[in-house]
């Protein structure tokens, strides 16, 4: 959960705002294009194979019905949806409404409990505020899944008092997985609500706004675009957070999608290669949709030091 | 208008039991539901008998009543729900971490030394009492024995002892209905075959009265303790007599000769699993490769993937290349790919016999990529920079385009090449900016676990080591292996193992925090 602290905000440019290519003419002729362009765009060529290659292949496997690993080699040999319509036969479905269950209520926990942590440390002056933010600033060094075997042990004791947040339990993983919510994103939220000119809360404390009020009617608005960035930060971490699930999720009938794949693809001898790649498929799309919105902020350097898993 | 200037000039002013706003309402409905939680919690720690979660869940009920019904701790109410997450499974699992790191918690030393003495009392039985006419009997779930002793029908399960059974009807001293339950016919018993062989109904409460078993769901026998505890002297004696005495250090019952009994407890071992890990010859050896491959691994890995990144960048930053925006597009992609799959699409690629890289792309090869100790680091390596290079690409084609354009126009002036205008003006300058996410990048690959897991599992292992440990296992992966794989888990020693690499990362954030600032001062 500790993947992206926010280590600081790199004053970075996005790749919108770089400056427009400037026509000028080629001097020494075509020689010296391929020597100092030309070669350029080869290379992409050849790069762009070595990114495609794995996601063309897996998309080529989904497609082939009834392939195993060697079925799988020739490239869009076949063409069928046989094994996605198979991925009814299976756990697949169960796993991916968890999965987004699980990442779901994750994000939308760590959302509110980090912003309002952020709240009451940018608003508000009390006893043990400087040292609360310098030990948030310690705790987030520490990234919380190193701790692992003790959370195991945790939960084997929590499953006799409250089995529903248990080992074995979803939701025993997004209680372990909240727990991550204020060291990570703390630091990133107290750095944005700072920028909110605190004139503006004054303002409507004067109008006879309660502090829950300035918070959900004022703070929360202003603030939303760091919201969606930690809010889908926290998404993606926990959707394809491997060791915790695989520890806490005991059944095959529970896992999440990255320990039921794993299950799938790492079965060597009767592995259901085609089905894994289909799954494998439709796993991705939801992260590559986030991902697309999360470019630029990954650009901007809001996310700096966000290593994704 | 009066009621405004009061507020203004006291503007902390809490609603925190004003009735007449429906955010009241809202958050009593959500104390409710929280004190039922408690409330609830309570009493199951009670009947379990769990007095530490008892105590904590007091103390945080009575804080979050305190706080949210109280005008005051205004900044308590916004800090409350994430600190409980944070303390819990985040603080309580470091501390816990420590603690285990000095006990021998693992198989063999799971509980307590009560339920150690109660279980050896148990195992250890010779066969060979009486033997009775057995019925078993369902009640909601739970298997039990119902036999008739001297007369009288009894039924007993495993959690309790035989007593009296009411209702019973008995022929030939076998219970043949019962008022309670439900009686298995034999092929209920044969489909619960396992549970029912595996059942243990103690005779009384003193283990010493031994406990009924079957073997074929008809007969039950009395088992009785081959071992004898005596409480006065906290040893065992075996039917030769022979004394095992419990020593407390190492939380077992051991004879003179050595032999030791099965389970011992939990107890706290001291520094025993760190001397372990750096004095018993089999396993520091593993250690040591593990943590020279985890360095090996963390800083190949930061290396290569900045290099292939700066270097895709500084020559796309370049406006004569038309298409670079698709080109970029292209790039990234792998990036967008979620990393866990991306191992496993991998694992199947690399496949000795059937995997594309050897099939289509060798010809056939058999090259053992993942098999082979040194390949599979190479193959990790190698698929670790297909994930990770989209993102250096990223941050360092953002870090370049803000590297204004004069520096290197002055360096043009002064005469130096391009290699030189690279490598003494714009890596220094950024340097800067990407260094902070360098370290980070290093700390992350220190501990990824997800990338070696799913690709190699660790393997190649190591041949006959006393834990399941391969050549590609770096230290989080190493921890998993011992606490999780293999027949012998062993809690302690891989809690010993996580507190080093806590110490690791803590140097490296350190170093990393020093680094942001060192390198801002020079700008």
């Amino acid at each position: 959960m500790n993947e992206y602290p926010a280590t600081q905000a790199t004053a970075v440019s996005t790749i919108e705002q770089q400056t427009p290519p400037r026509k000028r003419k080629v001097k020494g002729g075509a020689l010296r294009w391929w020597g100092e362009v030309g070669w350029k765009h080869v290379f992409a060529l050849l790069f762009i194979a070595y990114c495609l290659l794995p996601l063309l292949y897996v998309l080529s496997a989904s497609l082939n019905p009834g392939g195993t690993l060697t079925g799988s080699n020739d490239l869009f040999r076949e063409f069928s949806l046989q094994n996605y319509a198979g991925l009814s036969g299976t756990n697949f479905w169960s796993w991916f409404w968890r999965s987004m269950y699980v990442s779901g209520v994750t994000s939308i926990g760590t959302v509110l409990m980090a912003a309002s942590a952020a709240y009451a440390f940018s608003r508000f002056r009390f006893k043990g505020r400087r040292g609360g933010l310098a030990a948030l600033m310690i705790i987030q060094m520490f990234p919380q899944m190193l701790a692992f075997v003790a959370i195991f042990l945790l939960l084997l004791g929590l499953r006799e008092v409250f089995p529903f947040i248990g080992l074995g339990e979803p939701f025993g993983l997004i209680a372990v997985y909240l727990g991550g919510a204020l060291g990570a994103n703390t630091f990133l939220m107290y750095g944005f609500f700072n920028t909110i000119p605190q004139e503006l809360d004054e303002a409507a404390k004067i109008d006879g706004a309660t502090h829950a009020q300035v918070f959900w009617g004022i703070i929360m608005r202003l603030v939303s675009p760091i919201l969606a960035v930690v809010a889908l930060l926290s998404f993606v971490s926990s959707y394809g957070e491997f060791i915790l699930a695989r520890i806490v999720l005991q059944r095959p009938e529970n896992y999440t999608l990255a320990v039921g794949l794993y299950e799938w693809a790492s079965d060597e001898r009767n592995a259901p290669w085609s089905l894994f790649a289909a799954g494998a498929v439709l796993a991705a799309i939801p992260i590559i949709l986030l991902f697309m919105f999360l470019q630029k902020y990954i650009v901007s350097g809001l996310t700096a030091g966000g290593v994704k898993g | 208008m009066n009621d405004i200037k009061s507020q203004a000039t006291t503007p902390q002013l809490s609603h925190a039991r004003d009735l007449s706003r429906p955010g009241f309402y809202v958050k009593l409905a959500l104390m409710a539901l929280v004190n039922a939680f408690g409330v609830y919690g309570i009493l199951a720690s009670y009947a379990q008998e769990q007095w530490a979660i008892l105590g904590v869940l007091v103390v945080t009920l009575i804080a979050a009543d305190y706080i949210y019904f109280s005008k005051r701790a205004i900044p308590a109410k916004y800090l409350f729900p994430g600190l409980v997450f944070l303390i819990v499974y985040q603080l309580f699992v470091m501390g816990m971490t420590a603690y285990v790191a000095f006990t021998n918690y693992g198989d063999g030393h799971n509980d307590s030394k009560p339920a150690a003495v109660r279980q050896i009392s148990l195992t250890s039985e010779v066969q060979g009492g009486e033997s009775f006419p057995l019925t078993v009997i369902d009640r909601g779930g739970e298997l039990g024995f119902a036999v008739v002793v001297d007369g009288e029908a009894r039924f007993g399960t495993e959690e309790e002892a035989l007593a009296p059974l009411d209702g019973a009807t008995v022929e030939n001293d076998r219970v043949v209905a019962v008022e309670d339950g439900e009686i298995l016919g034999m092929p209920q018993i044969v489909e619960r075959q396992e549970e029912v062989l595996g059942l243990r109904v103690p005779v009384s409460d003193e283990p010493e009265d031994g406990s009924l078993r079957t073997r074929n769901g008809t007969t039950a026998t009395t088992s009785l303790p081959a071992l004898k505890y005596d409480e006065a002297t906290d040893t065992f004696t075996n039917a030769e007599g022979k004394l095992f005495r419990a020593n407390s250090d190492q939380g077992v019952f051991v004879a003179d000769d050595g032999e030791e009994l099965s389970p011992g407890w939990r107890v706290v071992v001291g520094f025993d699993n760190f001397t372990q890990m750096f004095t018993d010859s089999r396993i520091s050896s593993l250690f040591a490769s593990s943590l020279g491959w985890t360095f090996a691994f963390a800083i190949l890995s930061v290396f290569t993937t900045f290099a292939l990144g700066l270097f895709l960048a500084v020559i796309f930053n370049d406006p004569r290349v038309k298409g670079r925006v698709i080109y970029r597009a292209l790039f990234i992609l792998p990036y967008a790919f979620p990393g866990f799959l991306a191992a496993l699409v991998w694992r199947g690629m690399l496949n000795r016999q059937f995997g594309f890289v050897n099939q289509v792309l060798l010809d056939g090869n058999a090259i053992n990529w993942l098999g082979d100790g040194n390949l599979a680091k190479l193959s990790i390596i190698m698929v670790n920079l297909w994930l990770g290079f989209p993102y250096m690409f990223l941050v360092c084609t953002g870090a370049l385009q803000s590297i204004p354009g004069e520096l290197t126009e002055a360096g043009m002036i002064d005469g130096a090449g391009p290699i030189k205008r690279f490598f003494n003006v714009t890596l220094p300058i950024l340097m800067v900016s990407v260094a902070p996410l360098l370290i980070a990048s290093f700390a992350f690959n220190f501990n990824n676990f997800s990338l070696i897991y799913m690709l190699t599992g660790g393997g190649p292992n190591y041949p006959g080591a006393p834990i399941l440990v391969g050549e590609t296992d770096i230290l989080i992966s190493m921890v998993y292996a011992i606490s999780f794989e293999g027949g012998n888990r062993q809690y302690g020693l891989a809690s010993a193992l996580s507190i080093i690499i806590f110490v690791v990362v803590g140097f490296i954030s350190w170093l990393g925090f020093r680094q942001t600032r060192k390198l801002e001062e020079i700008m």
